[in-house]
């Protein structure tokens, strides 16, 4: 299990390495001189450019800026914002608390919706409980989070003014975001789930169990998901990921200051420090994620650890 | 799979023409019996006929304001109101459908083209090839959903094009690993080494008996795939990255509408109406694709 563990983060180093260098490029894919990005709308004269690029390090060769930039993300963001002036690495620490408390919210939702409604619908196939949650999900996959979050407001707050309508603090500002935000990522949850959980279901295996008169609670529980759990972590994986990416519209629409709002804001303001770090640190922390589920195929699934072990 | 043995049973004889056509004619029968799939296909033909007609069902110009008559309730003149502005909000919901999905569709193209080429080459060729391939799939799958796109938009600028390029782009990875996935199982089969050990050059083996092997999947793909590219283009739209007014996008238009929610929800309700009935239409056609083309599909 150590060396699986261990040969899962030594693949995982290279691609963070790879998307540092494909970030660190961004500036540089950009139509235009980066010195006169750096400067922004303001008019320049060339020797405020040229000395823009030399205090930019844009005059040296590009493998010593990129190693400046990557020691500069592994200190923790030592570059500063174009329009605030202030360390990158706060205005993303100041801002990350609200992304993680709507993006955990939202995956505790979507998980305990997409998941519950996945089992109890593959349980029951074609029956009107069925029909009517695949409708549902069907529905959920072609719905615009932003759309979704406007009715919401619209509704909740406009009209019945149970909730505030934006902004962040105390619970009742975090109900609407993240109820949005879970309830859209259910939908290809509850697809998936119940197509593996059917799959599953169909196996001799659980034939076998219920033949030995195994309680059907016992049958679905312990045959039937945890031989479905696989793909289902997989996706719970991969919907952080579109948690990570909804959160930049939910923050939008709710007008909360995370993140998302951070990266949009940077970009439409040319801040191309701060979009760079942010697009970084978001990036890395989705790689851990999923470095964090593929471990734990192994404490799922012996025979994905075996396997790693022979190679 | 049995689906794919199917189809491999199927292909070598391609010499018996009409055992090819009259699965195809199978598959379409099959797909009219699909509820869903027809509904969702009938739904779509109606938004295309609507975009390609749209001078000649609407009266108003899209663009064209008139202050006087802003942020009026849906009604006889302007059965979906208008904005602030004054536009008539029924023209533009239905220009829109000119802009988005043709927006969709290229999108799709550029993660097809993209996905074929890139899937084709690392499932055909293996090796280094295809270590680098799936090393550069990695890279692009460590960005988390819409973060790709945001990436690439921040990097090419904000436009239509740029929005398209960035969807098309940060969608290809899920191509790229289908193809090649179907193209690994598709290179073992014994028509495939017995047309190598005659000397049918590497192109044809690949375009003429490896490429029908992917097709089914792919196709599937990219029409489920048209529906979330349509979303995420309005998306980049609604955040400001994408399509700049005074276009008639339905994304924009939620955009600008984001302010009037409280006074005219009318400029909200019904350019959010129109994604979700395009991008529902075109999953259902989707799904029912994929029942009838590939039912082990998990998508």
């Amino acid at each position: 299990m150590f060396r699986y563990i261990l040969l899962r983060i030594a693949l995982a180093l290279p691609t963070i390495v790879l998307v540092s260098i494909l970030v660190f490029l961004m500036l540089y894919l950009t139509p235009g001189d980066p010195a006169s990005i750096y400067v922004g709308d303001r008019q320049a004269t060339p020797e405020r450019l040229a000395q823009v690029r030399h205090e930019m390090g844009l005059d040296r060769p590009i493998l010593v800026q990129y190693a400046d930039f990557a020691t500069g993300m592994l200190r923790g963001g030592a570059s500063r914002s174009l329009q605030t002036n202030r360390a990158v690495s706060d205005e993303i620490m100041e801002r990350l608390p609200s992304t993680l408390e709507l993006t955990i919210a939202a995956f505790l939702i979507s998980v305990f919706i997409g998941g519950g409604l996945g089992i109890l619908s593959a349980l029951r196939p074609n029956s009107w409980f069925d029909t009517a949650t695949r409708a549902v999900a069907m529905a959920g996959v072609s719905m615009p989070v932003f759309w979704l979050g406007a009715l919401v407001i619209f509704i909740f707050s406009v009209q019945l003014r149970w909730f505030p309508v934006t902004g962040e603090g105390g619970w009742e500002r975090l109900v609407m975001p993240a109820a949005v935000l879970g309830l859209v990522t259910a939908a290809p949850l509850m697809r998936l789930v119940r197509g593996s959980m059917l799959e599953v279901m169909g196996m001799d295996y659980i034939t076998t169990a219920r033949a030995k008169g195994q309680r059907e609670s016992a049958v679905v529980l312990g045959h039937g998901l945890r031989n479905a759990l696989i793909p289902i972590v997989t996706v719970m994986g991969l919907q952080l990921g579109a948690l990570l990416g909804g959160a930049v519209i939910t923050e939008a629409v709710f007008a909360r200051p995370g993140i998302g709002r951070l990266i949009v804001d940077s970009i439409l303001s040319k801040d191309f420090p701060v979009v760079q770090a942010t697009i970084l640190y978001v990036a890395v922390i989705y790689i851990v994620i999923n470095l964090v589920v593929d471990i734990s195929y192994g404490f799922l699934d012996p025979r994905i650890r075996l396997g790693a072990g022979q190679r | 799979m049995t689906t794919s043995t199917t189809r491999a049973v199927a292909q070598p004889v391609s010499a018996l023409k009409p055992r090819h056509d009259s699965m195809l004619r199978m598959s379409l029968r099959r797909l009219l019996r699909n509820r869903g799939a027809v509904i969702g296909g009938i739904i779509l033909l109606v938004l295309i006929v609507a975009a390609v007609a749209a001078p000649l069902i609407s009266p108003y110009d899209p663009v064209e304001m008139n202050p006087p008559a802003r942020l009026q309730s849906p009604g006889l003149s302007h059965p979906f109101g208008t904005d602030n502005f004054g536009r008539d909000i029924f023209a533009r919901v239905l220009y829109g459908t000119r802009i988005s999905l043709p927006m969709g569709i290229i999108a799709v193209a550029i993660s097809l083209i993209i996905g074929l080429v890139g899937g084709l080459l690392a499932g055909y060729y293996g090796r280094w090839v295809d270590a680098g391939i799936m090393r550069a799939v990695d890279v692009m799958l460590a960005f988390p959903g819409l973060l790709l796109a945001l990436a690439i938009v921040a990097t090419l600028g904000p436009s239509l094009v740029n929005a398209m390029i960035a969807v098309g782009i940060a969608a290809a990875p899920t191509y790229i690993r289908v193809v090649r996935a179907n193209v690994l199982s598709a290179r073992e089969y014994d028509y495939v080494e017995a047309a190598r050990s005659v000397g049918v050059p590497e192109r044809t083996i690949i375009l003429r008996h490896i490429l029908p092997n992917v097709s089914a999947p792919v196709i599937v793909l990219a029409t489920l795939g048209v529906a979330g590219a349509i979303i995420t283009a309005a998306a980049l739209s609604y955040l400001g990255l994408g399509v700049k007014p005074p276009t008639p996008e339905w994304g924009s238009m939620l955009r600008e509408a984001s302010n009037y929610l409280r006074l005219a929800p009318w400029t909200t309700t019904f350019p959010g109406l129109a994604i979700v009935v395009a991008a529902l239409a075109i999953n259902l056609l989707g799904d029912g694709l994929r029942d009838t083309l590939d039912p082990r599909m998990k998508l």
